[in-house]
């Protein structure tokens, strides 16, 4: 009977601990999450600070290496030729992405159902990769003339192979029992590849996107350095040949921008599809 | 002999057998030497029947049934399931075969899973629908489950799963390869006794892999013994309890006598 009282009570007070100790804890954690992104914040902003400081302590002409403030100012004051030359640099970006992906998707699925073509043709894909695109891309350039066309060949090339291969990997890596419970419902190859093999490669394929959402921008870029005269790969040329720095340095960090834009845009597209665990087979 | 009795035994011989194996071999890696998995095994289960496999691990086992359900291609003798062959009865959708994992695909939820053998291999003709899948999440005891993804599910859910999706098209025979090798025991016990309830409620013919002697016992009407290397029958035991059994029944002096004896068959040397 006492001991019944006093656990009673003593719940009592806990209970009421518990109250105060839960909010105590949520407010805790709101602060933590709503300052969780101050460390990265305050390094930046510290070494913007030092890079200002070194550049106007020291002297440092501005064609040689701009302050921060310089490089801001051409934001400003010149951010109408820098959107002129954002945009073919997206549009090319872009499509390079979605045609390198596209043929490295459709080449991994023929690969998977097709031994030979594998045998074939993989090892060609791992020659063309091997040569460096900054090699490539004249040739491009003399094959497809000065447009659009070999800036997105080339984009559409450095995001090939990784897709190619990470999807390969991903169509295979179906467990061996799924494929007898497919067998046992006699279901077409067809029918294993649509229900089973796109799905579960999946998380590969996301994988791999993200490292081409990134460098599809770079080979934007590189594609526009060799003849070209629009696109911020030629402003970069062009800002370098004329001792333009700050507007180098912000051509720069558009380009960077832009690459940053396409791999958050890629990871939030893969939280949404992807919603199960890859790593669990069940 | 009376007449009863004639009638009887005739009744007995015109029960059509739901799987009959007859001098079974099957070689692994024939052209290079290779192992002899079986060696002339023959028997017979009858219709609605509930027959368990036992046998040491290596004895063939898992082969035999997958050999019945056409996943391994068989070196001589026969098998008939409803009197086709393996592939024929697979075509058919005669069988269903439950997998040691769940083998669910991860990204569907659970009455997806269910639905997907309705789904898939529909070249050879319309596949007659059980039940509604809804239905029989309700019959392994997951109603209310239906949306939740295969991670957000325990082992034993799992497995449920995985006998609800095999019973989907209503197949005349349940090939089980140890459903409940990689559950605790307290799972495995309460899926024991409904898999006994599922089989009475639906008639399947089942046939069942395991490697523990309690299990092949408690669910089995007949207990198939292997011996190993290569696998042969060592005896097709029966086994013929009371039904319907109870998970008590287990600690009866019958049943212990049962489990001795196939300890003893498992055990013992030829």
């Amino acid at each position: 009977m006492t001991t019944a009282s006093v656990d009673g009570k003593r719940t009592g007070t806990n209970t009421g601990q518990g109250g105060r100790t839960v909010q105590d804890a949520r407010s805790d954690r709101s602060r933590a999450r709503r300052y969780r992104h101050a460390p990265p914040i305050i390094a930046a902003a510290g070494l913007l600070l030092l890079w200002h400081l070194i550049v106007v302590g020291f002297g440092v002409p501005s064609y040689i290496a701009p302050s921060p403030v310089q490089v801001i100012r051409v934001f400003v004051e010149q951010g109408e030729i820098l959107w002129i030359n954002f945009w073919p640099t997206l549009f090319e970006a872009v499509a390079g992405f979605v045609l390198g992906n596209s043929v490295a998707v459709v080449l991994a699925v023929w690969f998977v159902h097709n031994r030979f073509a594998e045998r074939a043709f993989y090892p060609i894909a791992v020659f063309i990769n091997t040569i460096p695109i900054i090699a490539i891309a004249p040739i491009l350039v003399l094959i497809l003339g000065n447009g659009f066309a070999p800036k997105i060949v080339i984009a559409a090339l450095i995001c090939f192979f990784p897709t190619l291969v990470n999807m390969v990997r991903g169509l295979k890596a179906v467990s061996p029992q799924m494929l007898e419970l497919m067998r046992v419902l006699s279901a077409s190859d067809r029918e294993i590849l649509w229900k089973i093999r796109l799905q579960s490669s999946l998380p590969f394929l996301f994988a791999a996107l993200k490292i081409a959402s990134t460098t599809c921008v770079i080979g934007a870029i590189v594609g526009e350095w060799i003849g070209s005269n629009y696109g911020l790969g030629s402003l970069i040329i062009e800002a370098t040949y004329n001792f333009r720095a700050p507007l180098l340095y912000a051509t720069v960090i558009l380009g960077a921008g832009l690459a940053v834009a396409f791999f958050v845009t890629t990871t939030l597209v893969e939280r949404r599809i992807v919603k199960w665990k890859p790593e669990a087979v069940f | 002999m009376t007449a009863a009795a004639a009638a009887a035994a005739r009744a007995e011989t015109a029960v059509a057998a739901a799987i009959s194996v007859r001098e079974l071999s099957v070689r692994f890696d024939a052209d290079t030497g290779g192992i002899t998995a079986l060696e002339r095994v023959g028997f017979e289960v009858p219709e609605g029947g509930f027959v368990t496999m036992l046998g040491p691990s290596g004895c063939g086992k898992s082969t035999l049934l997958r050999a019945i359900a056409d996943l391994v291609p068989i070196g001589s003798g026969a098998i008939h399931v409803f009197g086709r062959t393996p592939e024929q009865a697979r075509r058919a959708r005669d069988f269903a075969f439950v997998f040691q994992d769940a083998t669910l695909l991860p990204w569907r939820s659970a009455i997806d899973n269910v639905r997907l053998p309705l789904e898939v291999g529909q070249r050879s003709g319309a596949i007659e629908l059980n039940a509604e899948p809804e239905a029989l999440l309700a019959l392994v005891g997951l109603e209310g489950r239906e949306n939740a993804l295969p991670h957000e599910l325990s082992g034993g859910m799992r497995q449920r799963v995985s006998i609800a999706r095999a019973l989907v098209y209503r197949p005349r025979v349940l090939l089980m390869d140890e459903p409940f090798g990689a559950l605790d025991e307290i799972t495995r016990d309460k899926l024991n006794e409904e898999l006994l309830r599922i089989w009475r409620e639906t008639g399947t013919t089942i046939m069942f892999v395991t490697h523990s002697v309690p299990e092949a016992a408690f669910l089995g009407q007949k207990c198939l013994v292997l011996s190993a290397q290569p696998g042969r029958v060592r005896e097709f035991v029966d086994i013929g309890f009371d039904e319907p059994r109870t998970l008590g029944m287990r600690d009866t002096l019958e049943f212990v006598e049962v489990t001795a004896y196939l300890r003893r068959l498992l055990e013992e040397p030829r």
